[in-house]
């Protein structure tokens, strides 16, 4: 099963939350931390395994990011 | 070793938007930047952006930019590509700016079949002043200047300006789409990157119109506003192709 993971830049992402809506495997959160900007930014959660799986690049959430905020690499 | 699938474009600049959160527009930007570097049309490309929230586009794509009054996006665009035909010339409007205030450039642009690659973004809003009611905004839409809701026979009826231009004889490749979920980003991508190649094919005026969520001005969330386009906007404003008048250039029909 192919692998991958995200890297959100929190600091560019304003905490829409359109990648939480569209991420197959809900394997993304919106933090509770803020960002400089006074955003919630969203957060990947790569090692909390449940029964949906792990991130496989498929790369919904950054097509939909607003803020190009998400570069997805797959291994 | 992991391999990158997904990475910012070339042509978008490192700076940060300044839209708000859930906006369609930096989506749009980000498709642009990628069509761009696809075709490897960067240092030949030319683009003219409008008034309205998109106003700072020369901060974000990293391609030659001139400003145009309000409006007059089509015409200035008009100018430059008759000037240098050999550029790549692409309008980025809203619908304040295309719909309304610049109606008679567009549609007689679109009529004379300039060879010009519009992007007109509908989100149904002036965005930029404080969302008052446009030329696009649905019946029954609450507006800072129709605080009860549109009423068609008081403010006029949603103007359907794609239609219009699908029309005019020049108008070549008409598309409407919307950037409200990754499945029609790709169809948008597709449609902005045909719309480009009808203009390098010197075929004639190709425009874009892409419904966009103002999550701000409509005082919804994000996923609520994109919501409303697929179900409610996109029953005002069917999405689809609405011309498609492109052939297969020929020896005597270039």
């Amino acid at each position: 099963m192919k692998k991958g993971f995200i890297k959100i830049d929190s600091q560019r992402c304003k905490g829409c939350g359109l990648c939480v809506s569209v991420c197959p495997k809900g394997r993304i959160r919106i933090a509770e931390a803020l960002n400089l900007k006074g955003y919630h930014p969203a957060e990947f959660q790569e090692d909390e395994m449940d029964k949906k799986g792990r991130c496989n690049a498929c790369t919904l959430c950054a097509l939909i990011c607003p803020d190009v905020a998400i570069e997805v690499f797959r291994e | 070793m992991a391999q990158q699938v997904f990475k910012r474009p070339e042509s978008l600049k490192d700076n940060v938007f300044h839209y708000c959160p859930g906006c369609g527009h930096s989506i749009i930007h980000r498709l642009l930047a990628e069509v761009i570097d696809e075709l490897g049309i960067r240092e030949k490309t030319v683009g003219v952006p409008p008034a309205g929230c998109a106003v700072l586009a020369y901060n974000y794509l990293d391609v030659d930019m001139g400003e145009a009054p309000h409006g007059r996006a089509i015409a200035v665009a008009t100018g430059i590509k008759r000037c240098r035909p050999d550029l790549v010339v692409f309008t980025y409007q809203g619908d304040g700016d295309l719909a309304a205030i610049g109606t008679a450039e567009t549609v007689h642009a679109a009529n004379r079949g300039e060879c010009l690659t519009v992007i007109f973004v509908n989100n149904g809003v002036y965005g930029m002043t404080g969302g008052q009611m446009a030329p696009t905004t649905l019946p029954g839409q609450k507006t800072t200047t129709t605080p009860g809701g549109r009423m068609a026979l008081r403010d006029g009826h949603p103007l359907d300006l794609s239609r219009m231009l699908a029309l005019a004889a020049g108008s070549v490749y008409i598309e409407r789409t919307a950037v409200t979920s990754p499945k029609h980003i790709i169809k948008t991508k597709k449609a902005i990157r045909k719309a480009f190649k009808v203009q390098m094919d010197g075929q004639g005026f190709a425009l874009v119109e892409i419904l966009s969520a103002c999550p701000t001005n409509w005082k919804e969330t994000p996923i609520e506003a994109c919501k409303r386009v697929e179900q409610v906007v996109a029953t005002q404003y069917p999405l689809g192709i609405l011309k498609d008048a492109t052939h297969e250039p020929t020896a005597d029909n270039p």
